[in-house]
């Protein structure tokens, strides 16, 4: 270490690709399976998840389409029937929730940045962080598994007394559920750790990047919420198998002690979805806008704000389920303290913008959506957090636009900004920008198309998973189904050009942004010890002070 | 668990060829092993919430069922319970000082005592398996299987309910047991081929604290079913 490395380096940002970087540093297949490098895994746990997001998404596709019609039909055949329709909306939820947005920013892009952004060589225990994703490989295959013997019809919720007396494949599922669980749980283990003890040397913990901060309040979640759906998972396959009657009221148990369990769980898990979103988002809106982040620590503290407050709101899922009138009340003021913390991000966001010399490149692009879409998200949680709205609402299509919004146009949104915003760093190469623009436009007119519509259906009554519906909802489900169209092809465009700029190379500077955090003081892509140099801090994170860096 | 046995062969970075422990990516051994306590410290508080999860369900039942909880209980045997318990507290005296030998170079002693802790840990198991068979003998078992007669309250499912969470709780509990069983034998053949000294005895130290997690879980356990009143 005879030198350290810092923005100031003059040849930062001037180098070509280099020849051996961490993508061909060994070579075969066997050397990407047995990988300890934080990198790879990431890159493999990208194409992991997005593969999920395919199949989700086709799922989504199949949803909207069998709903065009009240009667379902599509060139006077029935396009699928109830029973079927049951099983493609649960694949549907439980692909997008579990394999996909749960392992999404963490597994990829966070274990691919994270070690980066602190200036380590890698996260603290490599070969924990590949478990990981065998888990979450084997956790698919039961998942696949499942499907094969005859699906599941539950809902990803897999609410008893149904899903402890419907005949099909609800083991396998929960089976797989528990391994993804554990799978999340050693990447959250992973995290906290490597934050701890491999920050670079001076880096104090208001030194970090946010998007570490924000992973870091992720990994608390996961590490403290996860076991509890193991335990829930376990109960269920449990009282299938042995029918020991923990939730079964025919012999004492209780099913809504289910549902306490599995929210307990799932409420955080929301937490663990948006959090690394808003984390993305806190990274791209000061590049961006060449500005110092506005309120540093009220986003930082922000994150962990929602990382508490996250474990105390599971009864607001169950206002109609048989709670007390008490715990009721309870959770529902409790649910009104979560607008606090997101509150200060989107005004600090908000405010950083304010006066910076905004550039709308295509992460930016997907930053101003995420506000935008976010913002709906969160202000119509306030209808179902408020009791009296609430019952009128409750498992009616508002609450499917409610969720889409919050984990579509904030978690998918922020994520696809971030794998444009990291795309020049992990493959090296540039997309190109008029196409990325051009799908981003689409994807946030065909998400509205989706799912602004559906806010209109719930409120006028039409119930979430139904099959059937009356004629009167009928313009409002095919406009729907429209944009799903619309959101289809911008996704589909996304895939097209990014794909294409690995097969028609287009070389990406070290800092084709002008960040100032520390991955991009490394070469695009990366060598496989990550730094030439151990590199120190040298000023706060999103200091534009000193000097704007070049520009792409 | 994963400081312990990086192949620096098949490490092609690996900076710190004086020590084979010693991973590339930690700058001193001192931050590795702090490192590696961070993440079973981690580990450890995943595991109470998966308890957490059986003894929140107990408890939400215990209320429900007072009456029957309390009669279900007088059917274990007390002296068993505390019999497990004072062996599971021995074992984990018999465990710190496995550490302390590994800490100070004595190899010998610290197979001796893992053998011990073995030993203790086998004990435990040996009486779970007359509870549990005097349990099946006598038809107290969870759910629907329970066919117990002359219980004092008819027609309620509390009894069950008191095994259903029986079995559980002491059942996954026994699996970790058993888990660490394993990894005490693990660690001592790795102890028995001399690869822990006072530089290097983190597996030794993790197996420890996950040692003593199992036990503090029986020390709940314990109160918990066989002393109710």
């Amino acid at each position: 270490m005879a030198q350290a490395l810092t923005h100031s380096d003059p040849h930062i940002g001037d180098r070509p690709r280099p020849a051996k970087n961490y993508l061909n540093a060994t070579t075969g297949i066997w050397s990407w399976m047995s990988t300890v490098d934080h990198k790879r895994i990431g890159v493999m746990y990208l194409v992991a998840v997005l593969s999920a997001f395919f199949v989700g998404g086709m799922f989504a596709l199949l949803i909207r389409l069998t709903l065009l019609t009240p009667s379902h039909k599509l060139f006077g055949k029935v396009l699928i029937d109830a029973d079927a329709y049951n099983r493609v909306f649960t694949l549907h939820g439980a692909i997008m929730v579990f394999l996909f947005i749960i392992p999404s920013i963490p597994g990829s892009l966070a274990n691919f940045v994270l070690p980066l952004m602190l200036g380590a060589k890698d996260v603290a225990f490599p070969r924990l962080n590949l478990a990981s994703f065998y888990l979450w490989c084997g956790g698919a295959a039961l998942a696949v598994t499942s499907m094969i013997f005859g699906a599941v019809d539950t809902g990803w919720t897999f609410y008893t007394p149904y899903s402890t007396t419907t005949q099909n494949a609800v083991g396998l599922m929960t089976m797989a559920v528990f391994t993804l669980g554990f799978s999340s749980i050693f990447t959250g283990l992973n995290f906290i750790a490597t934050t701890h003890k491999l920050r670079a040397p001076g880096m104090g913990w208001f030194d970090m990047p946010l998007f570490v901060w924000g992973t870091y309040a992720t990994a608390i979640i996961q590490v403290l919420a996860t076991p509890v759906l193991g335990i829930t998972m376990v109960l269920l396959a449990l009282e299938r198998a042995f029918n020991i009657g923990i939730f079964d009221p025919k012999i004492g148990g209780d099913p809504v002690l289910f549902q306490h369990f599995f929210w307990f769980y799932s409420h955080p898990a929301v937490y663990i979805m948006i959090v690394p979103g808003m984390a993305i988002i806190s990274e791209i809106i000061p590049t961006f806008s060449r500005k110092t982040i506005f309120g540093y620590r009220a986003i930082a503290y922000s994150s962990v704000a929602l990382a508490l407050l996250g474990f105390l709101v599971w009864g607001h899922h169950m206002f109609v389920a048989g709670q007390s009138e008490l715990a009721t009340v309870i959770f529902s003021a409790l649910t009104f303290l979560v607008a606090i913390p997101s509150g200060v991000k989107l005004f600090n966001w908000l405010a950083t913008m304010y006066k910076g010399n905004i550039s709308l490149e295509t992460p930016m692009c997907y930053a101003i959506s995420f506000l935008l879409l976010f913002a709906i998200g969160g202000l119509t949680g306030i209808f179902l957090g408020a009791l009296s709205t609430d019952v009128h609402l409750t498992d009616t299509y508002f609450v499917v636009a409610h969720f889409h919004y919050v984990m579509m146009g904030g978690t998918v949104i922020a994520f696809i900004g971030g794998v444009h915003y990291w795309w020049p760093k992990i493959t090296g190469r540039m997309y190109n920008e008029k196409w990325g623009r051009i799908a981003c436009a689409l994807v946030f007119i065909g998400f509205n198309m989706t799912f602004l519509t559906q806010f209109f259906l719930g409120s006028k009554g039409m119930p979430r998973r139904y099959y059937n519906y009356l004629d009167q909802y009928q313009p409002l489900h095919a406009f729907s189904t429209f944009g799903s169209w619309v959101l289809g092809l911008g996704l589909f465009i996304v895939a097209a050009y990014l794909l294409a700029s690995l097969r028609k190379p287009m070389d990406a500077p070290d800092n084709p942004w002008g960040g100032t955090t520390m991955e991009w003081l490394t070469s695009s892509p990366p060598i496989e010890h990550n730094f030439e140099e151990q590199p120190v801090l040298e000023h706060e994170p999103y200091d534009y002070r000193p000097k704007v860096k070049k520009h792409a | 668990m994963s400081t312990s046995t990086v192949d620096l062969q098949h490490d092609p970075h690996g900076e710190h060829p004086d020590d084979p422990h010693h991973q590339h990516h930690f700058t001193t051994m001192e931050q590795q092993f702090d490192t590696s306590k961070i993440g079973m410290w981690l580990f450890l508080a995943t595991e109470v919430l998966l308890f957490g999860g059986l003894f929140v369900g107990f408890g939400m039942m215990q209320a429900r069922f007072p009456e029957e909880f309390k009669e279900a209980h007088e059917h274990l045997q007390r002296p068993l319970g505390a019999l497990n318990t004072v062996v599971l507290l021995f074992s984990s005296w018999t465990m710190v000082m496995g550490v302390l030998s590994a800490r100070t170079n004595q190899r010998k002693k610290l197979v001796i005592y893992l053998m011990i802790t073995i030993l203790c840990a086998c004990i435990f198991l040996g009486v779970k398996y007359f509870e549990y068979s005097h349990k099946i003998e006598e038809g107290l078992l969870p759910g629907h299987y329970y066919t117990h007669h002359g219980d004092k309250i008819p027609n309620t499912h509390g009894y069950a309910t008191f095994f259903s969470f029986y079995f559980m709780m002491t059942g996954l509990h026994g699996i970790h047991i058993l888990v660490g069983i394993g990894l005490l034998w693990w660690i001592a053949v790795r102890g028995n081929r001399g690869e822990f000294n006072s530089s290097y005895y983190t597996p030794v130290d993790l197996v420890g604290l996950y040692w003593h997690l199992v036990d503090l879980i029986w020390i709940y356990l314990f109160p918990l079913y066989y002393l109710i009143s």
